[in-house]
């Protein structure tokens, strides 16, 4: 049955490229995460009217996020040849693909951490401080834990926006599905092959939003 | 306790300057409960706010147990809040946390070990009456669950000031008189000195010693509970007294009956302390030549002792009644004649 639907499908390829963008799209959250949340913080603390209040930070960070939130990122993938090369040594392979996924979605991160971190009830941070908290204090017990649910939810929606980077990063040899796909679906025209690896695309994201479900309702009890 | 000493507080805005709060002065003593009333706008939620640094004052001095708390910041300010702590309109509770370990939230502040907060935390939750609720989420809990969350979470550190930010005004009347049961009972219990702020004189007359009135950002009225109910005299204390003293319907009674018998006169009769417990009423009738008509009376208790008025309507010959009037004027009680308006 699936060898007629998939007469070209080479299987071992089909995982090994499966592998390649799960690969990269894990290591490249797990930096987005990070790197997203700290310029998230950043600028929530100096926006207006906040804890540490800071016009010129707030501006220039903002800046940053936006330039980069800006360029299509194929064209960031291109820009950033050079520096790819600096700090990986390659331009081609998984792991030269990390540098490009992860500054084309981190500052996409730190916007919705900023918007989420905004729905925090000032109130609670008031009450905080009225107790004597530091600012440090204030970032680990209350901004964290409060925003939480958003927190994930919008990390599992960066995921999977990383997920349709890597394709696209594939493309330029990257490997992973988007790869795959190009090399033997699109240029040997083997429609059968797109097909697979889409619907392997298609369930990784599934997958991904699922669980980002599961633990934003468990965090949740508001 | 508290001396807040020629405290102005200017705030800029689009518009221009606003004075928020303007020249204020208050001395608070230990273990009093001390009541700020205003309307909203009249500054006296920044006037709080400037006793645990959460605003500073643009020019005067905030002195809070022999911290002067407007010239402090950084580590020692946040040390000085840990023992002036604050309980909020909207309990401010963290979703995330447990009723424990929102309690234990200020003790992990201050650096407390686990063993010790646990324990704590026991304590408070049976001084606030929430035994079996520990595990609970904010969510699963009433409104006057809440505050007592917040009560206690305020207690844990040992405070020796607590600032009480309309902390009864999101509650249902039965609520709040609990809440303010609660707080009476810590006072004395603790000796803490509490600060509140509110827009209802049903909180004031409850558990308050001591009043202040603001309007605009001044303090136009400063007494004890009983004196300002007694004899407010600002316009503005009139109508705070009156929230509490002459429900609407009165008035009505009144005017209706002003409009009906034009030879009679109604009269406010308010008595305070001792001056409740006299036959006031059988000595005028038994002495005087009149008709007495009781239109409405009502008791009122408050920290400081009882305070009560009593509206009748007289009717008669003239005479009589300028001599029923200054009868009841020798007799300790207040006496004013209602007329129109």
């Amino acid at each position: 049955m699936i060898e007629r639907v998939f007469p070209n499908v080479d299987w071992v390829k089909m995982w090994e490229a499966s592998y390649e963008t799960i690969y990269m799209t894990l290591i490249a959250t797990a930096f987005t995460f990070v790197i997203g949340l700290l310029l998230g913080l950043l600028l929530f603390l100096t926006s207006k009217d906040n804890i540490r209040e800071n016009k010129v930070v707030y501006g220039i960070t903002s800046v940053i996020v936006n330039v980069f939130r800006s360029i299509p990122f194929i064209v960031l993938i291109i820009l950033l040849i050079p520096f790819t090369r600096t700090l990986i040594g390659t331009v081609r392979g998984a792991d030269a693909a990390l540098p490009a996924l992860i500054i084309g979605a981190a500052p996409f991160y730190a916007r919705m951490v900023e918007i989420a971190l905004r729905e925090i009830d000032k109130g609670v941070i008031e009450a905080a401080r009225s107790m004597g908290a530091k600012v440090s204090t204030i970032i680990i017990k209350v901004f964290i834990p409060e925003s939480l649910p958003a927190l994930i939810s919008g990390i599992t929606v960066t995921t999977i926006a990383l997920v349709g980077y890597t394709a696209m990063a594939g493309v330029i040899g990257a490997g992973g599905l988007g790869n795959l796909a190009f090399l033997e679906g699109f240029q040997r025209s083997r429609d059968d092959v797109t097909l697979a690896a889409t619907i392997i695309i298609v369930i990784i994201v599934f997958v991904i939003q699922f669980i980002g479900d599961f633990f934003t309702n468990r965090l949740d009890k508001r | 306790m508290i001396t807040i000493s020629n405290v102005k507080k200017i705030f800029k805005t689009k518009d221009g300057k606003f004075t928020a709060v303007d020249d204020v002065n208050l001395q608070i003593t230990e273990g009093e409960i001390f009541g700020v009333i205003g309307y909203s706008g009249a500054g006296k939620s920044t006037l709080i706010r400037m006793l645990n640094g959460l605003e500073s004052p643009t020019s005067g001095t905030v002195d809070v147990n022999g911290k002067i708390i407007s010239n402090i910041r950084g580590a020692e300010l946040r040390k000085a809040r840990q023992k002036i702590s604050m309980i909020f309109q909207h309990f401010n509770l963290l979703w995330s946390r447990t009723v424990r370990e929102n309690i234990s939230f200020p003790l992990e502040i201050a650096g407390v070990d686990k063993k010790k907060r646990e324990k704590k935390v026991d304590e408070l939750i049976e001084l606030v009456g929430l035994n079996g609720r520990g595990g609970s989420y904010p969510s699963q809990l009433s409104g006057g669950q809440k505050q007592r969350v917040g009560i206690a979470r305020a207690l844990a550190n040992d405070p020796q000031v607590l600032l009480c930010d309309e902390a009864t005004s999101a509650l249902d009347p039965q609520t709040t008189d609990s809440i303010l049961e609660l707080l009476v009972d810590i006072n004395k219990r603790l000796g803490l000195t509490i600060v509140l702020i509110t827009h209802e004189m049903h909180v004031i007359r409850k558990i308050c010693h001591r009043i202040a009135v603001m309007e605009d950002g001044r303090v136009v009225e400063l007494g004890d509970v009983l004196e300002v109910f007694k004899q407010p005299k600002e316009q503005i204390t009139k109508r705070f007294v009156q929230q509490v003293t002459e429900p609407e319907e009165t008035r009505e009674t009144i005017e209706h009956l002003l409009d009906e018998y034009e030879d009679g006169k109604v009269i406010k009769l308010t008595f305070v302390g001792e001056a409740t417990e006299q036959p006031i009423i059988t000595n005028l009738i038994r002495s005087f030549d009149i008709n007495v008509n009781i239109l409405q009376g009502k008791i009122s208790q408050t920290q400081n002792g009882a305070y009560g008025s009593l509206f009748i309507h007289v009717h008669g010959v003239q005479e009589e009644i300028t001599k029923a009037v200054d009868f009841l004027e020798s007799a300790k009680v207040g006496v004013e004649v209602i007329t129109h308006d």
